[in-house]
């Protein structure tokens, strides 16, 4: 069978069936290729099936509302909720409490359940709050030096190193 | 131990070993984990990447053995390294493709492999021939136990090991099977498998994958869930499923083999003919034939091949593959003319006959 496209063999055979009724197709590599990466197939990465979702979560409610809630940045990585939501990752750790409320109603639609039962570290979990303050004073100490206050950015750099040091 | 030491192997995966090998080709768990102390990758800052590629990559090679790994800094490799590692499924195409510091330890038995700096802070996997999921997670979890023990991963008390896309939060684990399903295809039942799979949380995916196609007629069957079922419930998850799956291809190879004998003999001694006496041969259409020919040595229409020389020639007739074997870069059409020969040269050795290799 030559795909219906070129004059390739078709080894590719897809059925449609998100339309009305299934469609055949019968493709070469090439084309298959193409047909599946076509921006209104997206569904067929994970990484932008957790953007979709996100972004139907969002339908009911008012653009105002939307508009608000897109603007809330992480004050840990600076990620807003509106970047999650059309590139599908997070920015850190710290999201997953700063979103909840909006990330809880997604989490359950992928996995239909809220709570790990799996393994957990054997390690005590180190206090996290120290945590986030590295990933914070990291991200000033790049605004600092972006912003050329290099006596900030000293003061800052030294802090983290006492923090890493503290660390081992 | 360099890349070029690979070109001459299959990995253990490949081996046509283990359990229901006829259909399974593999088993394979990963997982995934991020630094407490570092944002994800998406913001993480050039500096970030670095840190992360060097703490990582210490941690790693103190608790893996030296002398059995390959360290591979990807970012330093040329397109063709990645391109092969793709392809023996050592690193994933997001690792070859993105920018910025990364790299890869990679286990020259080919049992397991550790991303640092994809879509997480780390990606790992362990994978075997044929059918062996429980033992498969076991080594991943002693990997898993052993760096844990040196570093600070990012976990939650409720939402378990964080990662940097929520569809992975929890266990962070993937456990697939790959397996090769052509009397499902031919038959026209595949689609119903699937959709039956997706109903109960299952994803199908292609050879390489997120988003790849199913050359050859293979299938990766994984969990969808990450988050609320334990590790052991979901290699059970699939575990459980693959039996059946197994039935249904056997039943369809027993239906082909009794209602249409000649029709499915004829096609098998077709691709092999084809894939013997080819002068020029793409990389799909030797993947399309030599889905036929495997299925042929299963069901024993083709006696004078072995699995494992089939699950070679799928992993050494692939674009990087030909490349390295030849030792230069080809255009696709040199390409095909390599590919042709090789297959040759190798499937006519294989059965001693010598004639075909004169047309």
């Amino acid at each position: 069978m030559k795909c219906q496209q070129c004059e390739k063999p078709a080894t590719f055979h897809i059925t449609e069936l998100t339309g009305g009724k299934p469609v055949e197709l019968h493709l070469c590599e090439t084309h298959a290729r193409q047909y599946l990466t076509a921006p209104s197939n997206e569904t067929a990465a994970v990484g932008s099936m957790a953007a979709m979702l996100a972004h139907q979560m969002a339908v009911g409610q008012t653009a105002e509302e939307l508009a608000q809630l897109d603007q809330q940045s992480c004050q840990v990585c600076g990620i807003t909720f509106y970047e999650f939501r059309s590139q599908g990752r997070l920015g850190c750790a710290h999201d997953y409490v700063g979103f909840q409320a909006q990330l809880e109603p997604l989490i359950l639609n992928i996995h239909g359940e809220l709570e790990h039962v799996g393994k957990r570290p054997r390690r005590p979990a180190v206090g996290s709050e120290k945590r986030t303050q590295l990933i914070r004073l990291r991200r000033t100490l790049k605004e600092a030096v972006e912003a050329e206050d290099y006596e900030q950015a000293s003061k800052l750099r030294d802090q983290i190193k006492q923090m890493e040091q503290e660390e081992k | 131990m360099e890349i070029n030491d690979f070109v001459q192997h299959t990995g253990e995966w490949l081996s046509g070993a283990g359990p229901e090998a006829d259909i399974v080709i593999s088993s394979r768990v990963r997982l995934a984990r991020n630094l407490a102390d570092y944002p994800f990758m998406s913001r993480a800052t050039a500096q970030d990447r670095e840190n992360i590629k060097k703490i990582l990559r210490e941690r790693v090679l103190e608790v893996v053995p030296q002398a059995n790994v390959l360290c591979v800094e990807v970012d330093k490799l040329e397109k063709i390294d990645c391109q092969f590692l793709v392809e023996r499924h050592l690193i994933s195409r997001e690792l070859a493709e993105i920018q910025g510091a990364r790299a890869a330890v990679i286990d020259t038995a080919e049992k397991y492999s550790l991303m640092i700096n994809e879509e997480d802070h780390l990606r790992m996997q362990a994978m075997q021939s044929g059918l062996n999921l429980q033992s498969v997670w076991e080594q991943m979890n002693r990997i898993d136990d052993a760096i844990e023990a040196k570093v600070a991963y990012a976990f939650h008390e409720k939402y378990g090991y964080l990662t940097a896309c929520p569809t992975n939060v929890g266990t962070g684990l993937r456990v697939s099977v790959m397996l090769h399903l052509p009397a499902l295809v031919i038959t026209r039942q595949i689609d119903k498998v699937f959709r039956s799979l997706q109903k109960i949380n299952l994803a199908v995916r292609g050879l390489y994958g997120e988003g790849s196609q199913a050359m050859g007629d293979f299938y990766q069957i994984s969990n969808q869930i990450t988050l609320g079922r334990s590790e052991i419930d979901l290699v059970k998850q699939v575990g459980d499923i693959v039996p059946v799956i197994i039935d249904y291809e056997r039943q369809a190879r027993e239906f082909l083999i009794k209602e249409s004998h000649e029709n499915l003999h004829d096609r098998v001694s077709r691709a092999y003919g084809i894939l013997r006496t080819a002068q020029t041969i793409s990389s799909e259409e030797t993947m399309h034939l030599l889905s036929s020919v495997r299925m042929g040595v299963n069901l024993g229409l083709i006696r004078d091949l072995a699995i494992p020389t089939v699950n070679e020639l799928f992993l050494r007739t692939q674009p990087a593959h030909l490349q390295k074997l030849t030792g230069g870069e080809l255009d696709t059409s040199d390409r095909n003319i390599e590919r042709a020969r090789f297959l040759r040269k190798l499937l006519n050795k294989e059965n001693g006959n010598s004639g075909a290799a004169h047309n």
